[in-house]
């Protein structure tokens, strides 16, 4: 594990940042260079991206994370990738050509916080109604709301 | 939800594919999955499953609960198995807050993980038996688990969202009387097993429907995430309970059942094999159950019961702000996964040092094996659907959140 965390500073110098946190190994990756730190890790033996999901630290800039999780049946580890997305158009490259099970989890991503995906080959809501108006996970949108109920049946 | 184009016009034949929608009411889905397919023919071009009709916004209410009530949301989400919902929840909040619950606790945890799961495979083989048009393992397999439901509601008070495990422990000791219903339980339950084979083991129809159907090679399977017994029908023996023992797990002798067709016969007979595991299990928890503390002994995390809260002036205190403000959970984050009988369900959990959680992820197996299932089907006729979807085992509450 060590060794290959050594290898990815080598490659990738200060793009990347490894921390340890509570029992797992957290690695800080700039936007543009996650498709390439994915591939990389993934020929080192990652070759299952188990999670993608992001959180979104309201006042924070840049104001969102978006946590990717690898594991290594190798080594028997989960690793945690975190890229940090900010401005008023949040975009991250998508990694579907480099792990197929990004892809709902990208366009879930999408859905829930507006974190767009450059990339992905159907970026479309997953689990809202295609004309859904907002991004119900960002901390700024409200729990509970008072505008009256969509359609249940479509025209 | 959006529509996108299945059927595209064949440039040789000029011949369009039929688009027909498979649910979203549709028995074999298992809930309320919709499923487009582009039919030439019986025979499937294309395939696009199409979630979120169950959608409940599960992880946004979680963050406006205290850590201890947002347990009852992990109970909805696979409704089979709420159990081992609660148990990889409460072990990341925990893992937040640096406690490790007592031995007897862990082996308690055990014991009702590995009891959901055999009562949620026991639906997963009659649902997907009833799929193939053999209705009476369906009876059977509902009344044995209408047994360990049973002995839920005898612990937790409830039989489908018990809530039983809490950050710290548990809500109860075990009740009076709860090991000799389990061994009543376990006695009778390996002839029902052996039933269950008899009844489809050697069943044309059942061999003719599952051998060779919805293949998935191990290469797949690890590409669009796939976890739980349907991996390891594709060959490979990853198995949170070994590979990254959790709550004592490391203490019980079991075997990691694997098969290495990846084809829906392989996935039934991984699960039917691991239920045999699952009562090795409960025989070594209940034989070795240690006596003592169940929940952690800290008022902060764990309230104090009753009789202490009447006389100790303390104990009132503390139970009120438990009960008002919730656990204080110090700031971080961290990620806690368990087997459960879908697959690895894991927890990304972000606290900012309040009682309620900053932000709740779930990683649900069910979402990321619903995913492959296009190329389970790709090319396949259009009833072996019904047969692929019924071995991935999904729950859509899981997979809608």
């Amino acid at each position: 594990m060590t060794e290959i965390l050594e290898k990815l500073q080598e490659t990738f110098g200060d793009r990347v940042s490894p921390s340890q946190s509570i029992d797992q190994t957290v690695v800080h990756v700039a936007a543009a260079e996650i498709v390439s730190v994915v591939t990389f890790l993934k020929s080192q033996g990652f070759t299952m991206l188990i999670d993608l999901s992001a959180v979104d630290y309201l006042r924070r800039e840049p104001r969102f994370d978006v946590v990717y999780n690898l594991y290594h049946n190798g080594h028997r580890q989960w690793l945690r990738l975190i890229v940090q997305v900010g401005g008023e158009e949040p975009q991250v490259p998508s990694i579907t050509h480099v792990f197929a099970s990004a892809n709902w989890a990208e366009r879930e991503c999408y859905d829930l916080f507006g974190i767009r995906f450059r990339g992905h080959p159907d970026l479309k809501r997953i689990l809202m109604p295609d004309d859904w108006q907002g991004h119900p996970l960002r901390k700024d949108y409200p729990l509970t709301g008072t505008d009256p109920l969509p359609p249940l049946v479509r025209e | 939800m959006a529509e996108t184009e299945l059927g595209k016009v064949d440039p040789e034949t000029g011949l369009k594919p039929m688009v027909i929608n498979l649910g979203p009411q549709h028995p074999s889905t298992h809930g309320v999955l919709r499923v487009r397919l582009a039919l030439d023919g019986e025979q499937i071009r294309a395939c696009e499953p199409v979630i979120g009709y169950l959608h409940t916004g599960i992880e946004k209410n979680c963050e406006d609960l205290t850590f201890n009530q947002a347990i009852t949301l992990t109970d909805r989400m696979d409704y089979l198995s709420p159990i081992t919902n609660n148990f990889g929840y409460v072990l990341a909040v925990e893992k937040l807050l640096g406690v490790e619950v007592p031995k007897r606790c862990q082996y308690i945890r055990v014991m009702f993980a590995e009891l959901s799961r055999i009562a949620s495979h026991l639906v997963w083989l009659g649902t997907s038996a009833m799929d193939m048009g053999a209705m009476s393992p369906f009876f059977y397999c509902l009344q044995q688990r209408e047994q360990i439901l049973d002995l839920i509601e005898s612990a937790a008070g409830t039989r489908m969202n018990p809530s039983y495990f809490r950050v710290g422990g548990l809500l109860n000791d075990l009740p009076p009387g709860f090991i000799e219903r389990l061994k009543k339980f376990l006695d009778g339950f390996p002839r029902w097993l052996q039933e269950y084979h008899r009844l489809l083991d050697q069943n044309p129809i059942w061999l003719e429907r599952l051998k060779g159907t919805g293949v998935i090679s191990l290469e797949q399977a690890l590409d669009y995430g796939w976890t739980g017994p349907a991996l390891r029908a594709s060959g490979i023996d990853r198995d949170l309970r070994k590979w990254n023992p959790y709550s004592s797990y490391e203490d019980f002798e079991f075997d990691v059942v694997t098969a290495e067709e990846g084809d829906v016969y392989a996935r039934y007979s991984v699960r039917m094999r691991e239920m045999e595991e699952s009562l090795k299990i409960i025989r070594q928890v209940m034989d070795n159950l240690p006596e003592g503390a169940w929940h952690v002994d800290s008022w902060k995390i764990y309230p104090p019961n009753k009789a202490d809260i009447g006389r100790n002036m303390e104990a009132l205190i503390y139970h009120f702000k438990l009960f008002t403000e919730g656990i204080r959970v110090p700031a971080g984050e961290t990620y806690a996964a368990v087997e459960g009988p879908k697959g690895e369900i894991g927890y990304y959990v972000v606290s900012d040092g309040s009682g309620k959680p900053y932000r709740v992820r779930v990683r649900g197996p069910s979402f990321y094996n619903l995913q492959a299932l296009p190329v389970l089907v790709q090319d396949r006729m259009l009833a072996d659907v019904v047969a692929a979807i019924g071995s991935i085992d999904i729950v859509l509450g899981e997979v809608d959140r």
